[in-house]
């Protein structure tokens, strides 16, 4: 009984981590511009087969075997970075205003051309990439416990991430730009700063979490073309859980998620993610500012 | 100095005119329709029927209530689900089941604002669509609808296939103009009025004494209502449901499409939406991926360039407006 729990909790807070990097990129662009990235699972799917493709070009190198992956997840996060920069600077920029629509409906198009193009590259067959065994490797803990090592990967870049994030966000220039722009866009452009770049980078930033995401994610099990809007809507209530505004917030909205539907795939193999929607909405009902709310700094 | 409040102008009365002579002719297509492609006119029209008015509800949503959702399929499958069950479970006549299933969704929509409305702005949407995911797993378990697979409206055996037809056909039709006067005069009225100025400034509406968060909740029934009526009704049509089917995110995003295209915030704006949405999908629905590709892209470069719709376009540089919604003083 006591095994089950906790070995349950585990797994919990293991794909809590998943759910993390899927969440922070999300967090990070609300927060910033208040621009809602309908698109966001599908880029992470996006990622996902540019990976896979990725993979098969790649010269196989010889005992790097299980290190290939993030050679290429290497290679894609610079490429990620400049796509995000530059969707953010010439497409984005121009929906953002007043009324919420325009960019919903334009993420929400973006989300469209993206899963029909992988449906017409990729036919709707699910992928998966070859981690020379990592994914099924695990540790064997005390007390019979185990858990797989890709898992644990994924956790502690999810917990690196957000701890980077959040240093990014108050101890440097670019952090201080990110939150004067969120403030108060009009008096940081008086102040110099130029809101449009601003936003570019933080898309561009949040398009590396969405690659790293992507990558491990077609790691750790298959993806197809049509697993965007789940991925969105887990992200999403990862953040809307955690609190909006803080990024360990959201990690700890993600772990949370992740147990609930570990508990409900315990309880039932059925109603393990509708046991998670109904949890976020209960969240939702009861603390709607989210658990872990930003506090403002004095 | 009297001030006279204009409302209608000489293209609106024309509009009247012509939109009661066509409703007059689409209400005889059994009658002059030649008998081989009868059945397939109607069939096309009742599905056209649904999108427009599961469409126009959404233009009413958004354009008007300002509430941007992406899961207005919750009660779309909601009225088609309470519809069949009526009809399967509890041999209410199918046709009079309809309705049922719309205000049934009206009811629901009470409790499910409650939880929605914590949301605001792109939050909002995607919350909404975390609700209708949870309608969509919820009749996914129901094992007396069939869970995952769906099930038959088996209500409907032993009525003649070309007198159900007829009569889903005219129930289409006048579900159809029902829902274009129920928009247009809710526009028109004091509480139209009421809308617009939250539209425009929320905060100043309030100022002015306007229930906002009545008013909002009165929008999200009123749409949630004519969703689920176009949900009871395509299913009425269509015979099977399935929960896949019946909350897919795809009904939102084409009532999005058309809304956008047509021109969001004007009653116009769904229908020649409908209209070009029908169009394209005759000529290239066959295309599969790469016309759902197109239909993305076209979104996203009408968002982008022409905010305002094709019809909003129209309006700006002609001034046509065939349902005016606008009081205009003049002195």
């Amino acid at each position: 009984m006591i095994e089950t729990l906790v070995s349950t909790l585990a797994q919990g807070l293991l794909l809590g981590g998943l759910y993390c990097l899927f969440a922070l990129g999300l967090s990070l662009m609300f927060g910033v511009m208040r621009l809602t990235n309908t698109a966001h699972g599908d880029l992470i799917v996006l990622m996902s087969f540019v990976a896979f493709t990725g993979m098969g070009l790649a010269p196989t190198v010889a005992g790097g075997g299980s290190l290939m992956p993030f050679a290429v997840m290497a290679v894609m996060l610079p490429l990620a970075f400049a796509l995000g920069y530059g969707l953010q600077r010439y497409v984005l920029n121009r929906t953002l205003g007043r009324d919420p629509l325009p960019s919903l409906v334009v993420t929400f198009g973006l989300s469209i051309v993206i899963q029909n193009m992988l449906l017409e590259l990729y036919s709707a067959d699910p992928r998966s990439i070859d981690t020379d065994g990592l994914n099924t490797q695990s540790l064997a803990l005390p007390g019979g416990l185990a858990i797989g090592v890709l898992p644990l990967i994924i956790l502690l870049l999810a917990i690196a991430a957000t701890a980077a994030l959040q240093w990014l966000f108050n101890s440097t220039r670019l952090g201080r730009a990110f939150r004067a722009v969120s403030d108060d866009r009009e008096i940081a452009e008086l102040m110099g700063l130029s809101a449009n770049k601003v936003y570019a980078l933080a898309t561009a930033i949040a398009f590396v979490l969405i690659a790293i995401a992507g990558v491990l994610q077609v790691m750790r099990t298959t993806v197809s073309p049509s697993d965007g809007s789940i991925q969105l809507l887990f992200a999403f209530e990862a953040v809307i859980i955690g609190g909006m505004g803080s990024f360990w917030g959201t990690l700890a909205g993600a772990m949370l998620l992740g147990i609930v539907q570990q508990i409900g795939f315990r309880l039932d193999p059925g109603w393990g993610i509708w046991f998670g929607h109904i949890v976020f909405l209960l969240v939702l009902v009861v603390r709607p500012q989210g658990l872990f709310p930003k506090t403002r700094e004095s | 100095m009297p001030v006279q409040v204009i409302r209608g102008n000489r293209s609106s009365l024309a509009a009247l005119v012509i939109g009661l002579a066509l409703v007059a002719i689409a209400a005889t297509l059994p009658l002059w329709a030649p008998e081989e492609s009868a059945s397939a006119w109607m069939r096309e029209f009742v599905e056209i029927a649904c999108y427009f008015i599961f469409a126009m509800m959404w233009n009413l949503l958004a354009g008007y209530g300002g509430m941007v959702s992406v899961g207005q399929q919750a009660f779309f499958g909601f009225g088609g689900y309470v519809m069949l069950m009526l009809g399967n479970l509890a041999n209410v006549n199918p046709f009079i089941a309809v309705p049922l299933g719309a205000l049934a969704a009206a009811l629901i929509a009470v409790p499910v604002s409650y939880v929605a409305f914590r949301l605001q702005g792109g939050y909002f949407a995607i919350g909404t669509w975390v609700i209708a995911e949870v309608f969509r797993l919820s009749f996914a378990q129901l094992s007396v609808v069939g869970g995952g697979s769906g099930t038959s409206l088996t209500a409907l055996r032993g009525i003649e296939k070309s007198t159900r037809e007829m009569a889903t056909f005219w129930m289409a039709l006048a579900c159809m103009v029902a829902a274009v006067a129920l928009v247009y005069l809710f526009l028109r009225s004091k509480r139209g009025l009421a809308l617009l100025a939250i539209r425009d400034n929320e905060i100043a509406a309030e100022s002015q004494g306007i229930a906002v968060g009545r008013m909002k909740l009165a929008v999200y029934v009123v749409a949630a209502l004519g969703a689920g009526l176009a949900g009871a009704l395509y299913f009425l049509g269509n015979l099977r449901i399935s929960p896949d089917a019946a909350f897919s995110i795809n009904w939102t995003a084409f009532a999005i499409f058309m809304v956008v295209i047509g021109g969001i915030g004007r009653i116009e704006g769904p229908i020649v939406g409908a209209l070009i949405y029908w169009a394209l999908n005759k000529f290239f629905g066959d295309y599969g991926t790469w016309y759902l590709l197109g239909l993305g892209l076209l979104a996203i470069l009408v968002t982008i360039y022409f905010k305002q719709g094709l019809w909003g376009y129209a309006q700006e540089r002609w001034g046509w407006s065939l349902f005016p919604t606008r009081r205009t003083l003049k002195s």
